[in-house]
């Protein structure tokens, strides 16, 4: 008879074991807390090197750096300090101006922006607990932005109905492009990384088409490939006045934020969705279709990218679109989501950290003259960062605290057998 | 090549896994290592073959010193070995597989295959293996595949050739054929180590037998020594397995599975015109060699096989046909043979894993939410009905000992309004006290009316639950024959010979 | 079904039954071509007639211009498509006469007979009423697919060894600016060509360490990559390359070399050897690929690596350096596909030049299944599509370019979907190796 091994069981036991308030700060030292911190740090950080190596000021001041040091250190106190400052006063709060409704103007535009990074997000976080990569959020925006812009341009419905049907049918058209890729991944077995790659582009040339086709999407008057604006029924009100671009949009995000938690931890399909993504196999001998999990959690994924689509051409930029009207949220929404760690809230502050990065970035540009692919650089340095703890604790000489390895990314090669 | 093993020990964290292991395996002989799962054979043998490091102690090989880095200086020093899971690309050819690693090349740095099929033949021809170099692996039964192995030991001029539970995956037939072929190796020279826990195996080819329990050498024997010794050696305690039972008062029939067969991907039928009923009130115990259709069999009653021919019925009630939910509605309570990988969701709590075939409806669910103050309290019941030791039910599931786990899952589908319990393997790799009281639950659930499956390939358990006993092999039942038939038959019947052949 | 095993047989008979599962997606696939090529050249077939332009006036041999009457082509290239789905149907029902190899090769033979015919009844009906250049057609598809070949090149060693390489746009943008940048300071395009491969290996070091090492998700990585390669090129390239666009981004380009005597072969010769030395180096490395993964040493062992890293770590192969060197050297392969941006096609850099073509790349690797002179294939066929929409352009096709510019990405959906041919990659693709 088989005598199993009791003992590695016990020690891991043991360390669930531990006093609470130990376990705690543990979590502090060596877990999520402090790593994604450290890893915003170290971004800006190797950001700041960027920025000081590119300015003309540092590199005139380091030809002679040997006979006078402190010129070349103080261009580079300039030049980067510069940049953040432009940066902190172009996303949070600028100073420079007098009244307190003026100068908080740029956190209302840092949330503008986030408003679509952060359902983004949401979607692409909710496919990772479900245990699959969404990169399709480009296709599945400009599919949304052109059903909701379509209805939105071409439609003349009263105030109120009109934003709701626009703003569906974006829902419903990013939720059918990703569900192609739900569809074909339970029916066929085919990788919903390549199939959302390729059907980006799909999308791409699609609405490019129907751009720059009359009749279909493009500006009557128009030569260029743009719609006509939308009609004012349709367009997000704004939040805090005409002074202020921040729009009803951002309440939907809020609402749309508090679905998903609700969807992920208290709902049945939630349960089914956390299950299939952890554990596929596990799921389907529960009894759950596994292959319909796929299918409906791609919906709910497309359906929250669509609606990021829906505040690009409703809410941010109302006065008719191109094909590049998804603005790279699409690939931004997978930074998003892993630096939220694929938890609502968590993407919630991550959007709103990158909504801060992309509104401080075109300030940055316009008054430091630092362009704005320095915020993109920061972005992607802080998601490899953070998916890489060890690196970041080897950085900072932390303590290796946790043992046992620590999954901060969802294991997307789990595939339950096609049987 | 004379082997030696000198205070070997290793630790993996708080877990010694060898403790001080001293072995001394001469030229010519088959050493047996002999000891339960779990004991420390399979880490022993990693140390030998460098892909672990000891701790302490060393190893030597002809007096001398060793020091491997990996399994390339292992390999370099004669030492071979066939894995308890086969160690094959299965998209490469037989030849390819066993060039690799050690590979010869012609002109321009190209692959000499001609050398390797050469040499592949050579061998095979000498064991009278018949293999063909150039037949993907990943095609070839189980059996040659474990010959492939043995090809690729011996074309690296293995000196002593570890084998590794080499028959956990072999029918009785092929066990033979692979003590007839280990004995040829030995006596053409060949030190040979046997890592088993079967111990008619070990009485049948070993020249030597070194025990090890919980890390540790606890004894050396000879072939001679009897069973009840040998098994004393090893675990330690009376081998007897007992479960107290009383005499089944079965019912009417309850499940029917009429002419069922399933087929694999591959277009095999794995399952193949399988009947039997089991009534009300009795276990039937399914027996095997791993891999005799015992897993798909099962599979195909909860309905998780896609292509099923034939017929299964509970209480009158059609299963073919329907979706696993559909089945698991019916009252059928299913303990999956792979617990971690199909029975539970390591990441989940104790209290999600608890509610993860209910998903669906009340009463843990309602109007599409989860009630969790509900399941809270279901958890904390089931906790200390199950004797789930676990620091609280939020605990994931993932770090339970084998034994906990095992009572989750049991715990999940006893609670449910069975009319079937099917139980894969449900003792394997847990603990003794976990054992007890997994069959003890068992025996209640058919005392209480409950038809009940028991899937094993350990005979011993078979024989301590089983009021009926069918044997499966090669996908089709050999035989349904009473509980208390004497195990030899049943090991026959194990090979494929029927009942009557065997009593005659 | 046969019968089943009779129950009295001693010892059970041994054979487990198979059962012939027949795939119907090559006849379905063919079918719904055929019913494209009723609706394109026969209902909706145009009138006039198609020049195909064999040979430029600078050709050594002349060949006369090849006439084809539109709607009778249509209709002929129709009923002869039909043909042959019947065929590939026969195939699929009565095959069973025919031994398995045989019956690959017919299938094989018809499916590469169908795509010739539909593609001159696509272009006769496309064309219709006017010419079609058909080395100048070919010329470009070959520049269009170069780097698309390195990048799959690339791609294939990459995954063969497994590591999923999604990283290859960003190899391919890195290696371009660094070849734009290095050969414009040095005046020395070889030079450049060895800054880009190092630009595509640095790519690689980070996608393998951060895989192999720190075993983050490596489509994550890959993703993430393509996004901080763009960002960096970007802001380089407005701060630095941007300022003295002279002297940092005006790189000297690979002349023309033709090859002596091949390059007068009527077609084959200007489009094949009248190119560029990268262009050369792209048939060498085809081919020291495919034969180096299937014939060498060195491939046997990253195959294994990629198949199943555990059976290679117990034959003595060190699996995270085999991963490691070996996704190195797929970023300086890719790193030269970056290269024949800045060095041949154009002299200079700009932002997001590669512009997807490593996601094309990608695409290729798994339409060609993992395979070099597949994904070669491959490459060239949407080298080919996108050169097609260019040309068509020109003399004013009746297809929107769009659909020409889509149609790599719809095959490949299809691809993976196994609508056409069935894609499995490598068994460890993607997945770390962790020593137990």
């Amino acid at each position: 008879m088989s005598g199993g091994t009791p003992a590695p069981a016990t020690t891991t036991e043991q360390t669930a074991d531990q006093p609470r308030a130990n376990a705690i700060l543990k979590e502090i030292v060596n877990g999520n807390v402090l790593i994604t911190v450290l890893a915003v740090l170290l971004a800006l950080l190797i950001g700041g090197v960027l920025i000081a190596l590119t300015n003309e000021d540092v590199q005139t001041a380091a030809g002679y750096f040997f006979s006078r040091p402190q010129d070349t250190l103080l261009a580079v106190w300039n030049a980067v300090s510069g940049a953040y400052v432009a940066l902190f006063q172009g996303s949070i709060y600028n100073f420079r101006r007098d009244d307190f409704l003026t100068a908080i103007r740029p956190l209302t535009d840092t949330l503008t922006y986030a408003a679509p990074l952060i359902v983004a997000g949401l979607g692409v976080g909710l496919a990772f607990r479900v245990g699959m990569f969404n990169i399709g959020g480009r296709g599945q925006m400009l599919i949304a932005a052109a059903a909701a812009g379509w209805v939105g341009f071409s439609f003349h419905l009263p105030w109120g109905i009109h934003l709701i049907v626009a703003v569906i049918a974006g829902i419903v058209g990013g939720a059918l492009w990703a569900g192609i890729v739900g569809l074909l991944k339970a029916r066929t077995g085919a990788h919903e990384v390549i199939l959302t790659i390729m059907l980006n582009y799909v999308a791409f040339y699609l609405v490019a088409y129907m751009l720059r086709t009359p009749g279909l999407l493009q500006a009557p008057d128009q030569v260029n490939p743009k719609s006509p604006p939308m009609l004012e029924t349709a367009i997000f009100p704004p939040l805090l006045g005409p002074a202020y671009k921040l729009h009803v949009g951002f309440i939907i995000v809020i609402l749309a934020t508090v679905f998903v938690w609700w969807l992920l931890n208290r709902s049945s399909l939630g349960f089914r969705f956390r299950a299939v993504g952890e554990n596929p196999n596990a799921a389907r001998v529960a009894g759950m279709d596994v292959k319909n999990i796929y299918v409906y959690a791609m919906l709910v994924s497309g359906g929250l990218l669509g609606l990021a689509g829906v505040m690009q051409v409703l809410g941010t930029v109302p006065t008719g679109f191109s094909s590049g009207i998804d603005a790279g949220i699409g690939f931004d929404a997978i930074t998003v989501a892993l630096l939220g760690r694929s938890k609502p809230w968590g993407i919630f502050a991550a959007g709103v950290l990158f909504g801060a990065f992309k509104a401080g970035g075109y300030a940055m540009q316009a008054s430091q003259g630092v362009p704005v692919d320095v915020v993109t650089i920061v972005q992607s340095l802080i998601v490899l960062f953070i998916a890489a703890p060890p690196l970041v604790r080897a950085i900072f000489f932390l303590p290796d605290g946790s043992r046992r390895r620590r999954r901060t990314t969802p294991i997307v090669t789990k595939e339950v057998e096609a049987k | 090549m004379q082997l030696e093993l000198r205070g070997i020990t290793k630790r993996f964290g708080a877990l010694t896994a060898n403790d001080h292991i001293d072995l001394v395996v001469a030229p010519g002989e088959i050493h047996c290592l002999l000891g339960e799962n779990g004991a420390g054979k399979s880490t022993l043998m990693n140390v030998l073959y460098g892909l672990y490091q000891a701790d302490e102690g060393e190893i030597l090989l002809d007096g001398a010193v060793q020091h491997f880095d990996g399994p390339g200086d292992a390999m370099r020093s004669g030492i071979g070995m066939v894995h308890q899971h086969f160690m094959l690309i299965p998209v490469f050819t037989v030849a390819e597989n066993v060039m690799l690693g050690h590979e010869q090349t012609s002109f321009g740095g190209r692959l000499d295959l001609d050398a390797a099929r050469k040499r592949v033949r050579e061998i095979s021809d000498r064991f009278g293996f018949s293999v063909d170099p150039d037949a993907i692996v990943g095609d070839l039964p189980v059996g040659v595949q474990q010959r492939v192995e043995i090809i690729k030991a011996l074309s690296r001029d293995a000196r002593v050739l570890v084998f590794d539970e080499p028959t956990a995956v072999l029918t009785p037939q092929e066990t033979d054929e692979l003590m007839a072929i280990m004995r040829q190796l030995r006596d053409e020279g060949t030190s040979i180590v046997f890592i088993t826990h079967k111990l008619r195996e070990v009485r049948e080819v070993a020249d030597r037998i070194t025990v090890i329990r919980l890390g540790k050498v606890v004894g050396e024997a000879a072939p001679t020594a009897s069973n009840s010794d040998l098994a004393a050696l090893m675990v330690g305690r009376a081998v007897e397995l007992v479960v107290q039972k009383q005499q089944a008062r079965p019912g009417p029939a309850s499940l029917v599975v009429e002419n069922l067969d399933v087929i694999d991907p591959n277009g095999l039928k794995v399952v193949n015109d399988v009947s039997f009923t089991v009534h009300e009130g009795e276990i039937l115990a399914i027996a095997g060699v791993q891999g005799n259709g015992q897993t798909e069999l099962t599979e195909a009653i909860m309905g998780l096989q896609p292509r099923v021919n034939g017929r299964v019925s509970l209480g009158g009630q059609v299963l073919t046909g329907l979706s696993v939910r559909r089945v698991l509605d019916a009252g059928v309570g299913f303990v999956p043979e792979d617990r971690t990988e199909d029975g539970l969701v390591a990441e989940m709590t104790i209290a999600e894993n608890l509610m993860l075939d209910r998903s669906h409806s009340e009463p843990f669910v309602a109007r599409g939410s989860l009630r969790l103050e509900h399941l809270d309290g279901f958890a904390e019941e089931k906790k200390k009905e199950f004797d789930i030791r676990a620091q609280s039910i939020s605990t994931p599931a993932g770090r339970l000992s084998g034994g906990n786990q095992q009572k989750v899952v049991l715990a999940r589908e006893m609670s449910r309004d069975l009319r079937l319990l099917i139980a894969a393997q449900p003792t394997r790799g847990i603990d003794v006290g976990s054992i007890e009281f997994v069959h003890k639950r068992m025996v209640e659930t058919r005392d209480a009316g409950i038809p009940v499956i028991v899937v094993s390939t350990e005979l011993d358990e078979v024989v301590a639950l089983a009021d009926r006993i069918a044997v499966m092999y090669r996908g089709s039942i050999v035989g349904i024959v009473p509980g208390d038939t004497p195990r030899d038959v049943l090991g026959l019947m194990m090979a494929g010979e029927r009942p009557s052949e065997v009593a005659a | 079904m046969s019968a089943t095993i009779t129950p009295d047989a001693t010892p059970v008979s041994v054979t487990l039954e198979s059962t012939e599962i027949r795939s119907w997606k090559a006849p379905i696939a063919l079918a719904v071509f055929v019913v494209v090529a009723v609706v394109l050249f026969v209902v909706l077939g145009r009138d006039g007639a198609t020049t195909f332009r064999l040979s430029s006036d600078s050709d050594v041999v002349q060949l006369a211009d090849w006439v084809l009457p539109a709607r009778p082509t249509g209709i002929t290239v129709t009923v002869l498509l039909a043909l042959l789905t019947v065929v590939v149907v026969a195939l699929t029902t009565m095959g069973n006469r025919l031994s398995a190899r045989a019956r690959r090769m017919v299938l094989a033979a018809s499916i590469v007979a169908f795509t010739f015919l539909f593609l001159l009844g696509f272009l006769t009906w496309a064309a219709a009423g006017a010419a079609i250049p058909v080395t100048g057609l070919l010329l470009g598809t070959v520049s269009l697919s170069a780097p698309l070949i390195f990048g799959a090149l690339g791609g294939v060693i990459s995954e063969r060894v497994g590591v999923v390489n999604v990283a290859i746009e960003g190899q391919l943008l890195a290696g371009a600016f660094c070849a734009a940048l290095v050969a414009s300071v040095t005046g020395n395009p070889f030079v450049g060509l060895v800054a880009a491969m190092i630009a595509g290996v640095l790519v690689s070091f980070v996608l393998a360490a951060f895989s192999i090492k720190y075993l983050v998700d490596q489509v994550i990585v890959g993703v993430v990559l393509n996004v901080l390669v763009l960002g960096l090129t970007s802001f380089l390239y407005s701060t630095v390359l941007s300022v003295d666009t002279a002297a940092l981004n005006t790189a000297p380009r690979f002349p023309r070399f033709p090859i002596p005597v091949l390059s007068d072969i009527p077609v084959i010769g200007p489009v094949l050897f009248r190119q560029t030395l990268i262009v050369y180096l792209m048939y060498i490395a085809v081919v020291a690929v495919y034969i180096g993964l299937f014939h060498t040493k060195w491939g046997l062992r990253l195959r294994a690596v990629g198949e199943h890293p555990q059976a290679a770590d117990t034959v003595g192969i060190r699996v995270n350096p085999t991963r490691f060197w070996n996704v190195s050297l797929a970023g300086a392969v890719a790193g030269l596909g970056g290269a024949y941006f800045t060095l041949d096609s154009v002299s200079s850099f700009g932002k997001d030049m590669t512009a997807g073509a490593g996601f094309i790349a990608l695409a290729a690797v798994i339409f060609g299944r993992w395979n070099p002179v597949r994904a070669t294939f491959a490459a060239l066929l949407f080298g080919f599509a996108t050169n097609l929409q260019n040309v068509l352009g020109a003399i004013g096709s009746p297809v929107p370019s769009e659909f020409m510019l889509m149609l790599p990405y719809v095959v490949t959906v299809l691809a993976v979907a196994g609508l056409v041919g069935y894609a499995r990659g490598p068994a460890a693709s993607g997945k770390p190796y962790i020593k137990s």
